[in-house]
This record gives C-alpha cells, sequence and structure tokens, in this order.
C-alpha cells in the first residue's frame, strides 16, 4: 500500500505469565489496516486471533505483557500510549464489538442509558440532546420501535436485539477503526447475515476500517477485502480475499480451505488438517507449523520464520511456499 | 423410501426381510408448554409429521427458537407430548410416560450426541466410565472382563486410543473429548442416533475429523441419525433428507439437494441464503498469476434474501395463520386466514405454502 495505513501493526509480540510457564502467544504478528478497509483475521481457536485485537485496544488480561512491537494508529503507537491517552481513542476513534453481546452489556441498566454513557464520555453533545441521539442511534441499527427498546435491559432483548445494542455503542462516536470479535457466533444465520449485513453498510457509510475475527473462512470470503491468517500466534499469511482463495501459497492456509465445507464438496473431499495447535509454553520451533506440515524441510528448523511477497500485498511466513 | 444400507443389519435389531417400516413415525406431534402466571400455552412443537428410515440420515435445520430441541426432546423421550404420536420400530413410544421411559426397553435404543462435549461428559468420570455407565445401566453387562473389552472395542470403533480411556474430560483435547460422548452414546447398540449440533464446538480441522467418523459409523453399524444443526453446510454434508422447522412447524422437506438447490417454501430461501458460502475463485492460466485473479470479493457478493418484521408470537398462535405471516416477502391475504398445509412439490418434497405449485420452480 502506498499511503499510510490506517492501523500498521509491527512485530508484535504478547506473552502471558502462567504458573506452568510463559505461553507465547504472539509472536512477530504484523499487518495493516488501510482507510474504509475491512481486514479479516481468521485462524483456529487458540491462533491469537482475539489477543491480537485486545492488544491492539490496549485491554490484555494483566498476565500479559506485550514484549516488543507497535501498533500505530493515526500517527499514535497505541501500546505505549498512556492509559490516559487510550481512553480518549477507545469508544471515539476505536471501538469493538465482543462475541457474547449478553456479557459484554451491563445486565443491569437499561440498553438506552448504556448508549448515553459512551456519549457523554466521548462525544461533544449537549446533555439535553443526548437521549435523542441514543434513540436516533438504536433506530439506526434497525432496533423496531427504539423508544421503547431505550427502556430495555439487555435480558429483555433476544441475542440479536443485544448484539445490535453493542453494535450502537461501538459506533456511537463514529470510530475510524471497528474490531468486530466473531460478531455473529451463537446467533441464527438468518441474524448472522442481518447483523453482518448491517454492520458493512454503517462501515460504507461512514468509511470505518473494521477488523472482523472469526473462525468461519466462508464469512470473511465474503466480507473482507483482505484476509489474515493466523496460526498458533503467528500471522502465516496475509493477501487480498480472492487471490487468498484462488492461490493460497501457506499450506495452512490451503490446509484450512481444503478442511471447510462448502457447494460441491462431498465428505470424502473435505480434508481434515492433521495435529493440533502446538501448547504455546516453552521452546517452540521457528516455524509453529512444522509438526503438522507435510512440506517441512530440513531448512523449517532453522531461525528466523521467514516472511516472503508473494505478490502485491500478499506475504508468507514459509520456506517452502506452494 | 430408502432402505437400509445392504451390508448393515442394524445391530442387535431384527430387520424384518421386505420392505421394513420406518424406524420412526411421528404423527402430528406436538408440545405446549403453559406459560406461568397466565392461561397461555406457547406451542413449542405443533402438529409435527415425519417418517426416518433405517439407515438414514435426516437433517433437522431452522433458528433458535423453532421447537428443534423440544422435537429432540420429544423424540429422546425426556418430555411428555402434548399430543400426537411417536411409533419407535413398531411401538408407540409417545404414551409411555417420559418417567418411565428410562426403564423401557427402547431407552438403549435412542441415543443422544450432545453439542459442547466439555459440558456434557461428567468431570469426575474418566472416558472409561464415562462409555461404561450406559452398558452398566442399559445394557447390564456388568461383569468386569466383558464390560471392559466392550468399553476398549468401542473405544477402537471411534478411533480413541486405548492409553487414554483412564483421563478426565480435561486432559483430554476437543475432538477426544467429542470421541467419548460419541462412544458413550453407540456403546449400547442404538438403532437411532440424534446428533445435537455434534461439531459446533469444534475448530474446522476436527469438525472434519468428526464428521468422516459419524458418517463411517452410520455405514458400519448401519444406524440412523437425527441430525439437528444450524449449519447448512453440515446438514447437507452428511444428511440424506432434511426437515425445516419455523416456529413450532415443518415448513419444508426433502433430499438435501432438492431442499437446498430448489427450495420452496420462502423460509428455506431466506434462510438459504443467509448462509455464508466460500466460493473459490478460479483463476485463468497458472496458479500463481495472482494478478489475474478478480478484484476482492467483498461488496461483490450474491443476492440476499432479507426477512423484515418480527417473528410472529409462538403463545397461543392464531390457528388460521401461517407462522411465517408478517415476516414472509411473499404473504398475501390468504396466508391470514388460512394454515398453509405440506403438500407435494416434487420427488420426496413437501412445502407448507400458498404459493408453492402455483410459482415456478
Amino acid at each position: 500500500m502506498t499511503t499510510v495505513p490506517l492501523l500498521d501493526v509491527d512485530d508484535l509480540s504478547v506473552e502471558f505469565r502462567t504458573r506452568d510457564g510463559v505461553v507465547r502467544a504472539l509472536e512477530r504478528v504484523s499487518f495493516t489496516v488501510g482507510r474504509g478497509e475491512t481486514v479479516g483475521i481468521v485462524g483456529e481457536s487458540g491462533s491469537g486471533k482475539s489477543v491480537t485485537a485486545l492488544a491492539i485496544l490496549g485491554i490484555l488480561h494483566p498476565a500479559a505483557r506485550v514484549t516488543a512491537g507497535r501498533a500505530v494508529f493515526g500517527g499514535l503507537d497505541l501500546l505505549t500510549a498512556g492509559e490516559d491517552r487510550l481512553r480518549e481513542y477507545r469508544g471515539r476513534e476505536l471501538s469493538m464489538i465482543f462475541q457474547n453481546p449478553r456479557t459484554a452489556l451491563n445486565p443491569i441498566r437499561p440498553v438506552g442509558r448504556q448508549i448515553e454513557d459512551v456519549l457523554l464520555r466521548h462525544a461533544n453533545l449537549a446533555r439535553a440532546r443526548v437521549r435523542e441521539r441514543a434513540i436516533a442511534l438504536l433506530a439506526e441499527v434497525q432496533i423496531a420501535d427504539p423508544a421503547r427498546a431505550y427502556h430495555a435491559y439487555p435480558f429483555e432483548l433476544s441475542g440479536g436485539m443485544c448484539q445490535r445494542v453493542m453494535i450502537a455503542l461501538a459506533v456511537a462516536c463514529s470510530p475510524a477503526l471497528l474490531i468486530a470479535d466473531e460478531p455473529t457466533t451463537g446467533l441464527d444465520v438468518t441474524t448472522q447475515a442481518a447483523i453482518l449485513e448491517l454492520i458493512g453498510d454503517l462501515a460504507r457509510r461512514s468509511r470505518m476500517a473494521m477488523i472482523l475475527i472469526t473462525h468461519d473462512l466462508a464469512l470473511v470470503g465474503e466480507r473482507c477485502d483482505r484476509i489474515v491468517v493466523m496460526h498458533a500466534g503467528h500471522v502465516v499469511e496475509t493477501a487480498p480475499t480472492a487471490e487468498l482463495f484462488a492461490a493460497p501459497r501457506h499450506p495452512y492456509t490451503a490446509r484450512l480451505i481444503a478442511s471447510t465445507p462448502r457447494p460441491g464438496v462431498t465428505l470424502a473431499d473435505l480434508r481434515p488438517i492433521p495435529g493440533a495447535v502446538p501448547d504455546l509454553r516453552g521452546v517452540l520451533p521457528p516455524c509453529r507449523y512444522r509438526p503438522r506440515c507435510d512440506r517441512a524441510i530440513a531448512a523449517c528448523e532453522e531461525p528466523p520464520l521467514p516472511r516472503l511477497a508473494a505478490g502485491a500485498d500478499h506475504t508468507v511466513a514459509c520456506r517452502v511456499p506452494l | 423410501m430408502r432402505l437400509a444400507p445392504s451390508d448393515s443389519p442394524a445391530s442387535g435389531t431384527a430387520v424384518p426381510v421386505g420392505p421394513a417400516p420406518p424406524l420412526v413415525e411421528v404423527h402430528e406431534l406436538s408440545k405446549h408448554f403453559a406459560v406461568r402466571g397466565t392461561r397461555q400455552s406457547l406451542y413449542a412443537v405443533d402438529g409435527v409429521s415425519f417418517t426416518m428410515e433405517r439407515g438414514e440420515c435426516v437433517g433437522l435445520v431452522g433458528e433458535s427458537g423453532c421447537g428443534k430441541s423440544t422435537l429432540v426432546r420429544l423424540l429422546t423421550r425426556l418430555l411428555d407430548p402434548t399430543g400426537g404420536r411417536i411409533r419407535f420400530d413398531g411401538r408407540d413410544i409417545g404414551v409411555v410416560p417420559a418417567r418411565r421411559f428410562a426403564t423401557a426397553p427402547e431407552r438403549a435404543r435412542i441415543q443422544m450426541v450432545f453439542q459442547d462435549p466439555a459440558d456434557s461428559l461428567n468431570p469426575r468420570f474418566t472416558a472409561f466410565d464415562t462409555i461404561a455407565e450406559p452398558m452398566r445401566r442399559l445394557a447390564r453387562t456388568a461383569d468386569r472382563p466383558p464390560l471392559r473389552r466392550r468399553v476398549e472395542d468401542v473405544a477402537e470403533l471411534v478411533g480413541l486410543p486405548r492409553e487414554l480411556l483412564g483421563r478426565f474430560p480435561h486432559q483430554l483435547s476437543g475432538g477426544q473429548q467429542q470421541r467419548v460422548g460419541i462412544a458413550r452414546a453407540i456403546a449400547v447398540d442404538p438403532a437411532l442416533l440424534v446428533l445435537d449440533e455434534p461439531t459446533s464446538a469444534l475448530d474446522v480441522s476436527v469438525q472434519a475429523v468428526i464428521l468422516h467418523l459419524l458418517a463411517d459409523l452410520r455405514r458400519r453399524l448401519g444406524m440412523t441419525y437425527l441430525f439437528v444443526s444450524h449449519d447448512l453446510n453440515l446438514v447437507r454434508l452428511l444428511s440424506d433428507r432434511v426437515l425445516v422447522m419455523y416456529l413450532g412447524r415443518i415448513v419444508e422437506s426433502g433430499p438435501v439437494d432438492a431442499v437446498f438447490d430448489r427450495p420452496r417454501h420462502p423460509y428455506t430461501r431466506a434462510l438459504v441464503s443467509a448462509v455464508p458460502v466460500l466460493d473459490l475463485p478460479t483463476i485463468e492460466a497458472s496458479p500463481r498469476s495472482a494478478e489475474r485473479c478478480s478484484a476482492p470479493t467483498a461488496g461483490a457478493r450474491r443476492p440476499r434474501m432479507r426477512l423484515g418484521g418480527e417473528p410472529r408470537s409462538p403463545i397461543d398462535p392464531a390457528p388460521t395463520v401461517c407462522r411465517f405471516y408478517g415476516r414472509c416477502p411473499e404473504g398475501f391475504e390468504r396466508c391470514e386466514r388460512e394454515m398453509p398445509e405440506l403438500r407435494p412439490v416434487g420427488p420426496d418434497h413437501l412445502a407448507a405454502c400458498h404459493l408453492v405449485g402455483e410459482t415456478t420452480p
């Protein structure tokens, strides 16, 4: 990309201290998000997708430590910025939609009041106009009868409705970047489609950039401009969506595609990925996919893990790419 | 009519010679729950009829609240129906009270695999104990040596290494836990296996393994499956036929390819169009010439059918109004005064909509 990206994550490494040793959750994670771009992060559980998002927002668990790297957003390195500075950014410039809206919302506060809290903290709005704006936001996320929904508690709303409230909270101050972590997991397919359509519309209208984190390859394929594939705390491949699916270069990406059900594929064609995501404690090989890989050669044991350019805006972390 | 695969005489079951009757026949089955503090009822399952042939895999799809789980709990006889019949292998099991079903001979023959293996395995039971439990309780094989051998045989069948039998659930991976869940269910030679979202808690890499295992077990043991899932791609992979439920009623049923490729009920069409599909773009010339592939796919998607409105209330629904009316993009005046019944729209393919037959497929 020739222009300066909106978010530039560079060599981000995160460790967790646990009783059983240090978990190297992220190692040299790098990717960029352009203005108005939708980037998907995919991978199996334990690949570090959510940790990446939490690190960018500076809301990691206290046991976690950022050991290296930068995450530059609009000229500011979020990883070294002070908490006061971050607090100004979160909610206004950067916001996040969490996986389970019911647990992410405050259960004992009406949802309209929760939206007002965000507006009062971050938006330059007269107190008298806040309520009006909160109701307008509820209408914007297509909640029927927003004036009534304003007074509802999360338990009175369905999962899909709670997720719409979460979206209203997240976009209340028109952020430049929205991080959506599995925003539709646990929702019905029809609701899932409606929610993603809604987020997509909002993003297009206000040129909002988005990071969509999911384990669902089909979903990122339909919704994202570019995809970041993660495995065991590494970014193994990044590429524009069509290119990634047409010509995956990392063996793991190819395996992930081959294990995803799709039309025209029978059960016999569906191939599992051998092995499991490795234990991230202790000494790890430079390539963490090495133990599962059928293309590995002796050189794969030698550090460092390469990051090759496989085309315009296409990188692959493999010595023997496809 | 579908018959069990020829190489699979249902284990432990005497299969009659000639065209066998269906394993499961459900007729006008209903379950209404009283709404507390009122005289109203919630119609969770309302007048559902279908059959399951021996050796068949029937998929059951629909959104949450459509009555899938209640239907499963009626079939597995954990709940008493409000009305209707459940015939299992020729016997009317719907009349046996749920409390007494635990001792009924059919109890061992209907087994279930649950959604989240971490939640559905007893954390204090080793894999061995979990698999042995139904044998002890239902098959009465309490003698130590044969029990040990049976458990090991079943573990081998599901691909669970023998050395893992002494482990507790937290010492097993998600895939291994689900193998234990499947082993427990097939330990007593069931004829009907109910699979309730068996892979939704697993990663795609492991999901494929479990799907292969389930398909293989069905072939080898001749079991009949009821596969409940919200993932239409999976239902299509594993099932022969599919039932689509909406607010307590079956709105469409038929062979998976017919229903998914040519859905006739507007709800099924909405459901099918909402499923994300992994489209692999093809590139002309060599697969390396990445420059030639099309622009990013975002924005250039298949047309989606959007459902407006709110679902109708399942509480005391009007018996003459189509349950989908209000959300249906094609609803018209007749839908409000007459409940559409299931009627044939193709070979073995039924749909409950006034418009089917009048529109071209």
